[in-house]
């Protein structure tokens, strides 16, 4: 059982009861995500946006930190899939973590949740959370990770993969560049991890020395402190969001001086292959880290981001939640 | 070919006849996935009258997911006309217990409301667990419980059926 508590997001099948995290995910996982939201793209497309899988399942949006975007694009998700979506805001008020957090799941699992879809502040509270369910027999309850601390954004690092894909077709002759900052981005972090596992040769992360983690190149990426250099021949740039916070602990000189030195522009995209599309998670700062004529320019994929992002939601949700595991 | 099972490609030249000049003109075919959707191809061409095609996975429709979950390798539907008012042929390679082509019904209403629907199987084994009868059959069979009718088709696009041992859902 100590590899069940390792990685509590497999059951003992290998079957996915929990996303947690795209760390150590295996590449028949990822991909059998990317493949069922294929078709649930299409449900997106049509009159009627709705298919009956999660009838009467209940998903609670459990988000101990705001995200208006996450959190939606999770509700609509649930919703097409049929399920009943209550949405809790718990805010960042809550006193103590661990304990607190615990006796809400119980209480919220009292009232019949299938789906937890969990934000929080601290690295690893859906880990603790999947593990709390699995250990107290309640297996059949299902953990989504929706961004916790700067540790994972897993459905984001999904959809990234699901937009690059969509394009691209194969990640094996791929050249990525992730600029920004990668130091605080769970976004990076988890896009990396799907990366890596489906064989991306190119993995690169362009960023002020003071934005990179040390010891990055561990994870087989390539470190670029100037963005000519880490964009120039590269099929997909992905821009961070530059989070205001950052300035004031002094990691940044400026917004000004940022968006000179790393601010995406047609002319730092010109160095990119001709074909090279453009990713952002949202929200943008124009101005910031990225240029409005690149923002809205045909090379943008971001926009159809946010919509691919609803099907990979729809095929996470799906997947785990038929799959039961033992009901002790 | 399993000794004792017809032959598809024979049985599929009689399913066509009986279908010439039963089906409206304008009719629209619709394959289900994947066995009916290369059934739906070859009646279309059979038939030459200019058919339209289309094709569903009922994977998000099914009433096993509680049990079974998720099928893997779903695909998207893809129906490439308006159903609200069509006369529409639902096509599969066998009619078993009934509920493929009841997931079926429930997702063509979910493009629209169809004027009509009808149902064209290559092999009705019996077994039916709803009420569910076809409109065109090729050929019934009586197969042990424990055996899969299963379709194939070849690079050449000719359809072989075979029994298998049933494999659990």
């Amino acid at each position: 059982m100590t590899g069940l508590a390792r990685n509590p997001q497999l059951d003992a099948n290998g079957g996915l009861r929990h996303l947690l995290t795209l760390e150590g995910l295996p590449a028949a996982v990822i991909t059998r995500i990317l493949d069922t939201a294929v078709p649930f793209a299409a449900i997106g497309e049509r009159e009627v946006k709705k298919v009956p899988l999660l009838r009467g399942k209940a998903v609670f949006n459990l988000f101990f930190e705001n995200s208006t975007r996450t959190r939606t694009t999770f509700e609509i998700a649930a919703k097409r899939l049929s399920a009943d979506v209550i949405n809790l805001n718990i805010g960042a008020s809550s006193t103590s973590k661990g304990e607190t957090v615990l006796d809400t799941i119980d209480n919220l699992t009292a009232m019949d949740a299938d789906i937890f879809v969990v934000r929080h502040s601290e690295s690893g509270a859906p880990h603790l959370i999947a593990a709390h369910l699995n250990a107290t027999g309640r297996s059949h309850v299902h953990v989504v990770n929706a961004g916790d601390g700067r540790h994972q954004h897993p459905t984001q690092g999904l959809l990234d993969l699901f937009t690059i894909r969509h394009y691209k077709k194969d990640f094996r002759d791929l050249s990525v560049a992730i600029v920004g900052d990668v130091l605080h981005s769970r976004v990076a972090r988890s896009l990396v991890s799907g990366l890596a596992t489906l064989g991306t040769p190119d993995i690169r992360v362009v960023a002020p020395r003071t934005l990179v983690p040390t010891r990055v190149e561990a994870t087989g990426v390539r470190v670029f402190n100037e963005m000519h250099k880490g964009v120039a021949g590269c099929d997909v740039v992905v821009m961070l969001r530059l989070q205001n916070e950052r300035m004031k602990g002094a990691l940044l000189p400026s917004t000004g001086e940022y968006f000179k030195e790393y601010g995406l522009t047609p002319e730092k995209l010109v160095l990119a292959k001709p074909d090279a599309i453009v990713m952002h998670p949202g929200p943008m700062n124009r101005g910031v880290e990225i240029d409005s004529a690149v923002a809205d320019g045909e090379r943008s994929v971001i926009l159809p981001q946010v919509t691919f992002g609803i099907a990979v939601r729809m095929a996470v949700m799906s997947i785990i939640a038929g799959n039961p595991g033992p009901r002790e | 070919m399993t000794p004792g099972l017809p032959d598809a490609e024979g049985t599929l030249a009689a399913l066509a006849e009986r279908m010439r000049g039963g089906v409206a003109p304008d009719a629209a075919f619709v394959g289900i996935y994947s066995g009916g959707a290369w059934v739906a191809d070859r009646l279309a061409t059979m038939l030459g009258a200019g058919h339209r095609v289309g094709y569903l996975d009922v994977s998000f429709y099914r009433d096993d997911y509680e049990r079974a979950g998720l099928k893997p390798n779903a695909r998207r539907s893809a129906l490439d006309f308006d159903v609200a008012g069509a006369t529409i042929v639902l096509v599969d390679d066998v009619l078993y217990t009934g509920r493929s082509v009841r997931a079926a019904i429930n997702e063509l209403f979910d493009y629209g409301r169809p004027a009509a629907i009808e149902l064209a199987v290559l092999i009705d084994r019996g077994g039916r667990e709803l009420p569910v009868e076809a409109t065109y059959v090729g050929a019934r069979l009586s197969v042990a419980r424990d055996l899969d009718i299963v379709l194939s088709r070849a690079a050449d696009g000719t359809l072989a059926l075979a029994a298998e041992p049933r494999v659990a859902r």
